[in-house]
């Protein structure tokens, strides 16, 4: 009787039990994520029924009913329309997009001269990609190439007329080869004069900053159509008889001043973040005026506002599609003057052409954003509080 | 500067410290700038004279009262072929205002949507609005343009296969058509209860404040102000005599008859800017509503004030703060984007000016005139909101 005892001390741990089924796994993250209120049941059922009304015909149309090969207009139209699809078909026209793919790539470039653009191509590429590398060395000696040599050397294997390599006038030039040549002269001009503005914006000559001021909300208050329509048609009125630029040069000098514009006001929001005890440093230590912006003020005003640079840089590339406006074929030009070829004509021909550039245009300013990003996480460290 | 200070008042400085002298150096370079500047405008307008005198072109604003001779695809007042270049710019002019308003709209609310979207807890909702942003945000708007334009209004049915959609609201490649309200006499008497009602909501909505103000008493302003704005129109709509009736688009043989219709241009225009801008639109406000910091939210929680109550007085408040400026450069941004319109021919400023250049080669004068109507709009917007900035600006002690 007395050997009873009420009161009870485990002395071996018992197993882990498994958490409630409810709380565990997909589950659990589902009704986290998905079902977390009624609000949010609602909004997720409304959400998937968008996709499922969305997504099924999409990917149908774009890849199962797509058709991928074929030599003419025939593949990508219905029997009623002239082609072989039967009644009622409709799908992305990849077949186009590829017969195309050269022409898109380079315009009317003179098809035995080709391998110039891609030599260009391939240069850049290689001058491009160890700048992009924070690891690798010697970037000072890499920028000049790339900004200074290489828009020099691929000026002549362009246009040619040198070497004995054959004249291609610029008229000829086409596709996203016009695309990419039109934003990197835009970003390699905008960035070092869009500086220059923002410096003569915040001068204390009262000369130079309303100069720059008025030229910067000049710009930024008018479309860039207009500023393009000025380079076309009013730049010939402003030069004297006989002397002429070259139409692609007179849009790469719109798009380039256009940019440069933004490119200052973002510059002059980095500047305005410096304190002022920076600069008076430098003026303590008898630093010229040149000496304290390149070393002590830009370095610091760049860094901040790299994600807008880089935004601007995106603006830039997506604007270069409105030269198409003014009669010349970038990207987007030579895909909408496909369209009409009377060999692919065909109602889906300018959708599968348009969805193709969009997803270039897309490939291009997405990878500049996300290493935007990249950079801005690099070059954070040590600053965050 | 101390040097020369201690120089013999008698002695001529040396040449090298007047141009080291920042004060005189400044004066150096700004006579050269300017110097330059009057020599390249004066080269440019000889140059421009001599153009135009080679090419028998008048100079002045004179062409503007010639006939235009062109038509123009939609207009909102009263144009003709035979109408002047002047009326055509006008009509023009009226269009860019019609797209960028209806685009602003559109756009406000998309983006509000997808900004607050990307903040939600619901994965699905969250992701697709990423979605959303990453695509629209790195395409050029030209390209959404033709997207709608070429790809998607271009293929839809005949106007005798018109879609139907709800409303009596039917939609072919040549635009959408839709009811159009036609208004008999009497209408106008809706719309003096509409401004009777908006004003008395107003007067409402203060003495409602003041009272709280005095006695901590919250009226129902929300409903008044609905059944002010609502049933005061609705009751001046029956007391007039149901004055408003629908000219209905009705489905003909070989066409649509009745109602209003937008045609393709403007459509393709609208949702491209609609969806492009919304996509900015979304990162300003998901940008705003996370720089408020957390601590106001749990601030306002410890003091009891129920979560609505709390995003509506705290958090948006404060978040609208940050979201407006770029907002409104957004809202320029739409507007100069609309002289995209150029590329599918709907007659907006720049496409009817482009015409007119064309036609009568007055190339200086129609730019001017472009760039002086786009300058008044940006600048005036940047001045509304410069006073905005500064009504809503914190006011710290």
């Amino acid at each position: 009787m007395n050997t009873h005892q009420t009161n009870f001390v485990r002395t071996a741990m018992i197993d882990q039990s498994a958490p409630p089924v409810l709380d565990k796994g997909y589950i659990a993250w589902i009704r986290k994520n998905l079902l977390a209120t009624p609000l949010d049941a609602v909004m997720t059922i409304i959400a998937v029924l968008a996709l499922a009304w969305f997504l099924p015909p999409a990917i149908k149309w774009l890849f199962i009913d797509a058709s991928w090969t074929g030599g003419g207009r025939g593949v990508c139209a219905t029997i009623a329309q002239g082609g072989s699809q039967p009644e009622g078909w409709s799908g992305a026209c990849w077949a186009f997009v590829t017969a195309k793919f050269d022409v898109f790539m380079f315009g009317r470039y003179p098809i035995d001269e080709r391998w110039r653009p891609m030599l260009v191509g391939i240069l850049f590429v290689a001058l491009l990609v160890p700048i992009l590398i924070p690891k690798i060395p010697y970037k000072g000696l890499n920028a000049i190439l790339l900004f200074g040599v290489l828009p020099v050397i691929s000026f002549f294997i362009l246009i040619g007329g040198v070497l004995g390599l054959p004249y291609v006038e610029t008229a000829l030039w086409g596709g996203l080869m016009v695309t990419l040549i039109l934003s990197f002269v835009g970003i390699a001009v905008s960035l070092p004069l869009g500086i220059v503005l923002a410096l003569g914006r915040r001068s204390t000559m009262p000369v130079i900053r309303l100069l720059c001021t008025t030229f910067i909300e000049l710009v930024r208050g008018i479309p860039l159509i207009t500023v393009l329509f000025m380079a076309s048609v009013m730049l010939p009125l402003f030069l004297p008889q006989g002397m002429t630029f070259d139409k692609f040069l007179r849009a790469l000098i719109g798009v380039s001043l256009f940019a440069s514009a933004y490119m200052a006001e973002v510059v002059r929001g980095g500047l305005q973040a410096i304190p002022k005890g920076q600069a008076e440093g430098a003026d303590s230590l008898g630093l010229s005026y040149w000496q304290k912006m390149r070393l002590i003020i830009l370095p610091q005003a760049l860094k901040l506002v790299i994600p807008g640079i880089v935004n601007t840089f995106i603006g830039l590339f997506k604007d270069t599609s409105l030269v198409s406006i003014i009669g010349m074929f970038d990207l987007l030009g030579i895909v909408r003057q496909n369209f009409s070829d009377a060999n692919w004509a065909s109602p889906v021909t300018p959708l599968s052409g348009l969805v193709f550039a969009g997803f270039v245009f897309w490939l291009f300013c997405f990878g500049m954003s996300r290493y935007s990003g990249f950079m801005e996480r690099r070059l954070d460290k040590g600053h965050k509080r | 500067m101390s040097i020369d200070a201690t120089t013999p008042s008698g002695k001529d400085k040396p040449a090298g410290s007047i141009l080291n002298d920042p004060r005189i150096r400044g004066f150096i370079y700004q006579a050269v700038t300017l110097l330059l500047l009057v020599l390249f405008i004066y080269w440019v307008t000889t140059n421009t004279i001599e153009n135009l005198k080679r090419a028998n072109i008048a100079s002045g604003y004179g062409f503007l009262n010639g006939r235009a001779g062109f038509d123009v695809g939609q207009s909102l007042i009263a144009y003709s072929s035979d109408s002047t270049y002047g009326r055509a710019l006008v009509v023009g002019f009226l269009n860019t205002i019609l797209v960028a308003v209806a685009g602003i709209i559109t756009s406000t609310i998309i983006g509000f949507l997808v900004g607050i979207g990307r903040l939600s807890k619901n994965w699905l909702i969250a992701k697709l609005s990423m979605v959303y942003v990453e695509v629209f945000r790195n395409i050029p708007p030209l390209l959404v343009i033709f997207f709608w334009y070429s790809g998607v209004l271009a293929v839809l049915p005949q106007p005798r296969e018109s879609l139907a959609l709800p409303f009596d609201m039917y939609v072919n490649n040549r635009g959408l058509a839709f009811p159009r309200p036609v208004f008999d006499s009497g209408s106008q008497y809706i719309l003096l209860a509409l401004v009777i009602a908006i004003i008395g909501s107003v007067l409402f909505s203060r003495y409602a404040n003041k009272k709280q103000m005095e006695t901590g008493q919250r009226m129902p302003v929300l409903w008044t102000v609905l059944g002010l704005v609502i049933g005061l129109p609705l009751l001046a709509y029956f007391a007039a005599g149901m004055p408003i009736s629908f000219d209905v688009p009705v489905a003909g043989k070989f066409n649509l008859t009745g109602g209003s219709v937008v045609g393709p241009e403007f459509l393709s225009l609208f949702l491209a800017l609609s969806f492009y801008t919304a996509s900015f639109i979304a990162e300003i406000v998901r940008a705003g509503i996370r720089g408020v910091s957390h601590g106001q939210s749990e601030a306002a929680h410890a003091l009891g004030i129920r979560p609505g109550l709390t995003t509506r007085l705290v958090v948006v408040p404060q978040a609208m703060r940050i979201i407006i400026p770029p907002l409104t450069s957004q809202y320029l941004n739409l507007t100069k984007n609309s002289s995209l319109a150029i590329a599918i021919g709907y007659s907006d400023l720049v496409s009817t000016g482009g015409t007119i250049l064309n036609q009568t080669g007055q190339a200086i004068e129609v730019v001017t005139i472009w760039i002086v109507v786009y300058l008044t709009l940006s600048l005036s917007t940047s001045l509304l909101m410069n006073w905005f900035n500064a009504k809503m600006a914190l006011v710290e002690r």
